[in-house]
């Protein structure tokens, strides 16, 4: 895991799923998600995957796919700090 | 900038998890083929598929650069850099993942090099273009070799006209 996002101590949602099982899970599970391009960077993690990919807003944290080349892709959930603004931002994109 | 300004053809090579044996072997394969081409090979890979490549070629006789997997898609999304070939191992869904990002975010002509237990399977997943290179091949590399052979003599071919 990125050293940033493993020192947040991410909550893990979902674990060694698809990446469109996670795109799925955020789509059904998660009110306010947002589409970003496949590469989008949140902390020190690159969004992995093929279009459509969701990023989700829940309160004051992030839920979005993490997807690592050993054990398939996670769902978790951090603060989502100033990233949360800079991906409203990007509403419409 | 980008890797072709100086006219120097490049081909970066994706590595996923290097739990099947046949992906170190055939990434050395590729990288002979692509330098007797005048192709130059950028390898990007989790630390232990790097520290195998640099582990079988101590002599660095077909390895050249090596990076970071994050630090090639940084390089790629910014702008900095991109290359005219992507090769992307892949042997389960991650590694389709980051094929289809590739696809998205670089230039670079891309080949999906499926092997494992379950490539013909994997290979129907791809929805993204790419050149799709797939063979049942986990200990034995020869069934992936010889689909990887083709797609070079098509080169070949391509190229004396």
């Amino acid at each position: 895991m990125g050293g940033c996002l493993e020192a947040m101590k991410p909550e893990i949602i979902l674990s060694q799923a698809s990446f469109k099982e996670a795109r799925e899970y955020i789509k059904k599970n998660v009110r306010e998600y947002h589409e970003v391009e496949p590469g989008y960077k949140i902390f020190d993690v690159h969004i992995i995957g093929v279009p459509p990919l969701y990023v989700g807003i829940e309160g004051e944290h992030l839920i979005f796919p993490y997807t690592k080349p050993c054990h398939g892709t996670f769902v978790v959930k951090v603060p989502g700090g100033e990233e949360l603004a800079r991906l409203r931002e990007r509403k419409g994109k | 900038m980008t890797e072709n300004d100086n006219g120097e053809k490049t081909a970066l090579i994706l590595l996923g998890c290097p739990q099947v044996p046949v992906q170190t072997s055939m990434a050395l394969y590729l990288m002979h083929g692509l330098k007797q081409r005048g192709i130059r090979p950028v390898i990007a890979g989790t630390t232990a598929a790097r520290k195998l490549m640099e582990v079988a070629d101590p002599g660095r006789y077909y390895l050249d650069e090596m990076t970071d997997l994050d630090d090639a898609i940084d390089e790629i999304t910014g702008k900095q850099r991109d290359f005219d070939l992507c090769f992307v191992f892949i042997h389960n869904d991650s590694g389709i993942a980051y094929a289809g990002t590739m696809a998205y975010i670089s230039k670079a002509r891309l080949y999906a090099l499926l092997f494992g237990e379950h490539a013909e399977e994997l290979a129907g997943e791809i929805e993204f273009p790419c050149e799709v290179v797939a063979a049942k091949a986990v200990h034995n590399p020869m069934p992936l070799k010889r689909r990887l052979d083709e797609v070079m003599q098509q080169w070949a071919a391509v190229s004396k006209r």
